[in-house]
């Protein structure tokens, strides 16, 4: 059953929420401003959900405001740009905008405050090109999602198929945050012609434009936008739908005013509301025919697809109390948060906490030198007065409260109890998985429990604990490959040992037979006996020491050369003695030498070709299955990726 | 500098144990207004005694078990507890009472559970059902209500029969009953309209014959039915702050209607009817302030109805076939008994799993 929204059409309600103050003033009372250009940018490569791209500038280089500064690697990564014209000054490790505090690559970027420009290429013929063709320049405009997690767009356009409704998402359920408010009071028309570009793309019937019913200035600025847009305009040159379906898609967006409820903004519970559809478990809206971005990603498309323009900004929100002037600003990617929140008049205070993203979902930082990235939205340092930090956890009341607030209808309670006993088969029957850290539970808590944290670390270890099983998993393989190799190796042994020692015996017996045909033969014994006792007069020490024995002796040693063998059998005898110890030495030395190689390479056997072969067998089946263990588990990252991205362009 | 680091969300509701504790403090008072203007001194020095008497098995408790007194007496569930309780026995029992009811509560029914958020039980009701079990004269001797009452014990009579069970001038809660004998009525103890009710229908008596009793005026009897509006007044004020949620009290009262109801088509000259279940005995206030208890209740939105259906049905079973009265504490101990199991089938739907069709 396809998706329908009408102007008219009922809003659903998602379960729980709850209305934490917005405090949305006075940052989004101003328009957005312009800082001065910051001394120096720190341009990290990674800035988004998936791989960086390929660093392609060096110390000393010049470069231009848009110039690309990595190129989509192997893995078809997102690139970073040069956000303002100006020297590099160094390339290396900087903290990274991430709750871990970790570092990264980080290009170091001294501006000349020339803001001169690389070549832009806008898509000016865009409906001649093909949905692929403009894909790829969105990738290589770096454009990647700006509601919270920065999945690439392109590859989340080019991922959805058969999609009935594209929702642009200005809803920014989260307080403090006026970053897309702002944006969509002053460039409501350029977000709606973003919104287009998308619709195109995806070729969605319906364009749906959610903003909450706490922003009525931006719902006023889309109205107006809505009306002044003509339909006709450019519906006819809609060149860019391949079935010639112009007329099935309806480009008059629909503006929907939805209650304000946190975490309406966020991507599953946007579509509750505005379809009364959930996205199933383990899948994307696109399931459902649903395809969600933000607005700020809309507006990003329209700069990339009309002016050619890379995502090089970003509207960002500095409020707090601890900010003089709080209010929204552009700032360019890589601008150190200090230098927004010295711009803004920061003094901080007693236990000051900064805050990346708002109130609910924001990690806190300690290090104010991490720069802006595609994914920021807010800075926010408040009060220790304004923001309490929780007092001590106490014990749960089991007063219910985080179940009627879960907008995922999870039991957090029974959550927390499991995830303290660490029971993570638990956890998984109760769908751990499908929370979306919104913080809802965890704010009406009475008992101050910070039951986000307690999930989080939940997840963080049955993520381990998935990669560990995934690990023994392939060494159990590799280890039973192993055995059945070395049994294989023993039997063949055994085999070749007990063939030699057949063929020792048969000799064995063809020599007896032979002496006792000698033996059997009394004139020819005779003879030989002579003849031996000839040769012991000359050479007593002869048979003793031959190890070939008198009966071998005899029969190899003639008379007539009895004399020179004297020295020659002395000789001999010598010679195979130190065979002997050279022949034991060698096998002593090759099963060494067998066992270390079978204590240190366990596949890698070279005994016969025979081996090899099979071994080779066993080693491609091995890794056969780690490649589809990996696949897997690369798919499940790559879903998980996208559910953080739901979540993060819901509160964005 | 260094900044604070701290796990999202960063802000929270300012409302924490101890003050949802304060506002069911609160709530009680119209009902303990109620009950102290009927049933007279008695109730409010059970309740002091019952507060000291929790506070200090609770700081002890805490203490062995290695917890911090000071915080952990901070969360005003011990009051709450010892107040719940401390209402519920009868004003005049002696003190040793509601010492022995408390300490049961606290200590056994509470802390060797494991403490605040683990007990399975609620413990008032437990601590309540070991009294009425071991002390069945004293735990059924409550008093007739001002207006009916011949003479209403002073306060300093109220205070002697409190502490050594004697007036000032050493007669015993028996001797008075004496002294009266002549009187239609016991001067100061008295049945329960539920007990008479319950009393007098065993004996052969209709339900219109029973209710002759000049105890049953208005609603479900004299006194009884204010105490029981006043709690329902402070359930309100609870359910407009969000203190507790409506299903609770709904399910319950709406089950225990709907079996009177039923009782009252059936058998109308043996069964009580509507008004007497909903407002006489404990009925408000088991709907509010005792199956409302967070801890010992089901916990999902669904369950919760299931538990407090469960505990209207109970009350309404034993009430009018059990051996006892009044049947609050039974029906709900049995309750929670059984909330593992209504937890266990009433898990919501995760968001994403619903089965959809198309």
């Amino acid at each position: 059953m396809a998706v329908e929204i009408s102007a008219t059409s009922k809003l659903w309600r998602f379960p729980g929420g709850i209305h934490p103050p917005e405090r949305k003033a006075p940052a989004n009372l101003n328009n957005i401003q312009r800082f001065p250009l910051p001394p120096m940018l720190f341009i990290p490569l990674h800035q988004h959900i998936g791989e960086d791209g390929e660093l392609c500038v060096a110390v000393g280089d010049y470069v231009l405001k848009g110039q690309p500064l990595t190129i989509p690697g192997v893995n078809n990564g997102l690139p970073v740009h040069a956000t303002t014209s100006g020297t590099i000054t160094a390339i290396h490790e900087h903290p990274l905008n991430h709750p871990s505090g970790l570092t990264g690559l980080t290009v170091c970027l001294e501006p000349d405050g020339k803001e001169a420009w690389y070549p832009r290429q806008p898509l000016n013929n865009m409906d001649a090109l093909s949905q692929r063709e403009v894909l790829q320049h969105l990738q290589a405009m770096g454009i990647a999602g700006l509601g919270g997690a920065g999945f690439p767009t392109a590859r989340k356009v080019a991922g959805a198929k058969n999609i009935d409704v594209l929702i642009i998402n200005g809803v920014e359920c989260e307080p403090y945050i006026a970053s897309d408010d702002r944006l969509m009071r002053e460039h409501a028309k350029e977000i709606l012609a973003g919104s287009h570009i998308l619709q195109k793309l995806t070729f969605a019937k319906q364009l749906v434009i959610a903003i909450e019913d706490n922003k009525p200035e931006a719902a006023a600025a889309f109205r107006e936008a809505i009306e002044q847009f003509s339909v006709t305009a450019d519906f006819s040159a809609d060149g860019a739908d391949p079935a010639g379906s112009a007329a099935r898609t309806n480009r008059q967006p629909i503006l929907k005013i939805v209650p304000t409820r946190y975490p309406s903004g966020g991507e599953k519970q946007l579509i509750q509301v505005l379809t009364g559809k959930q996205v199933p478990v383990r899948g994307l809206p696109a399931d459902i025919g649903i395809l969600m971005q933000n607005v700020a990603t809309a507006y990003a498309v329209e700069r990339a697809v009309n002016h050619g323009e890379p995502l090089l900004e970003r509207v960002v929100t500095i409020t707090g109390e601890a900010v003089k002037n709080p209010g929204t600003a552009w700032a360019l990617l890589g601008t150190p948060i200090d230098y927004l929140l010295a711009q803004s008049g920061f003094k901080p205070g007693k236990k000051q906490r900064v805050i990346m993203g708002g109130p609910m979902m924001g990690f806190t930082v300690t290090n104010l030198q991490i720069p802006v990235i595609k994914t920021t939205n807010c800075v926010l340092a408040p009060t220790h007065k304004e923001l309490t930090p929780p007092q001590a956890e106490m014990a749960c009341i089991r007063c219910g409260a985080c179940e009627i607030a879960c907008p995922a209808s999870l039991l957090p309670q029974q959550l927390q109890w499991l995830a303290k006993a660490q029971d993570y088969a638990g956890l998984k029957q109760h769908h751990l998985a499908d929370c979306i850290e919104c913080g809802a539970c965890a704010y009406v808590c009475p008992s101050q429990i910070p039951l986000v944290q307690y999930y989080r670390q939940a997840k963080a270890e049955i993520r381990e604990q998935t990669i560990e099983q995934q690990k023994s998993e392939i060494a159990r393989q590799r280890f039973e490959a192993r055995q059945a190799r070395l049994e294989r190796e023993k039997e063949e042994r055994l085999e070749k040992h007990r063939k030699a020692a057949e063929a020792r015996k048969a000799a064995q017996a063809a020599r007896q037979s032979e002496a006792t045909a000698t033996e059997q033969d009394p004139v020819k014994a005779a003879l030989a006996r002579v003849k031996a006792k000839k040769a012991q007069q000359t050479a007593p020490a002869a048979n003793t020491e031959s190890p070939q024995g008198p009966a071998g002796s005899a029969s190899q040693t003639t008379p007539e050369h009895k004399v020179d063998q004297k020295t020659d059998q002395k000789d001999a005898v010598a010679a195979a003695v130190a065979r002997a110890k050279a022949k034991k030495a060698e096998r002593d030395r090759l099963a060494q030498a067998e066992n270390n190689n079978e204590a240190e390479k366990p596949i890698a056997a070279k005994n016969a070709p025979d081996h090899d072969k099979k071994d080779a067998v066993a080693a491609a089946v091995a890794r056969a299955k780690a490649k589809k263990a990996e696949r897997e588990r690369l798919a499940q990252a790559e879903n998980n990726a996208s559910t953080t991205n739901t979540k993060g362009s819901d509160n964005g | 500098m260094s900044f604070y680091i701290a796990s999202s969300p960063h802000h929270h509701q300012r409302r924490t144990t101890a003050k949802l504790m304060q506002w069911v403090l609160i709530a009680m008072l119209p009902g303990f207004l109620a009950q102290l203007y009927f049933f007279g001194w008695g109730v409010i020095l059970q309740l002091l005694l019952a507060i000291a008497v929790a506070l200090a098995a609770e700081s002890l408790c805490l203490l062995a078990r290695d917890r911090a007194p000071s915080t952990g007496l901070q969360d005003n569930t011990a009051i709450v507890t010892a107040a719940l309780l401390a209402v519920s026995i009868p004003p005049l029992a002696p003190w040793w009472i509601i010492v022995i009811g408390t300490l049961f509560s606290i200590v056994v029914v509470k802390h060797l559970f494991g403490g605040v958020g683990h007990n399975i039980f609620n413990p008032a009701m437990a601590g309540y059902v070991v009294l009425l079990i071991s002390f069945p004269v004293q735990m059924t001797a409550w008093m007739p209500p001002t207006g009916l009452a011949t003479q209403a014990p002073s306060f300093i009579d109220s205070l002697y029969l409190f502490l050594f069970q004697f007036t000032s001038e050493g007669f015993s809660l028996e001797q008075m009953r004496r002294v009266d004998t002549g009187a239609m009525l016991d001067a100061v103890v008295m049945a329960t309209p539920l007990d008479h009710l319950k009393t007098q229908l065993s004996q052969g008596a209709t339900l219109s014959e029973a209710m002759q009793h000049p105890q049953f005026t208005g609603l479900a009897g004299m006194g009884w039915q204010w105490v029981n509006l006043g709690y329902l007044l402070g359930g309100l004020l609870l359910l407009q702050q969000r203190i507790i949620q409506w299903h609770i009290p709904v399910a319950l009262i709406a089950s225990l209607a709907f079996c009177a109801l039923l009782g009252s088509i059936l058998a109308p000259d043996y069964l009580p009817g509507l008004s007497i279940h909903l407002f006489s005995g404990a009925t408000m206030f088991a709907a509010f302030f005792i199956a409302t208890d967070p801890v010992s209740a089901a916990t999902s939105s669904k369950g919760k109805l299931i538990y407090a259906g469960l505990i209207g049905v109970l009350i309404y079973v034993i009430r009018s076939y059990g051996g006892y009265p009044d049947a609050v504490a039974f029906a709900v101990l049995l309750a929670n008994l059984c909330v593992p199991v209504i937890d266990q089938y009433t898990r919501p739907v995760t968001y994403g799993h619903r089965k959809e069709q198309g």
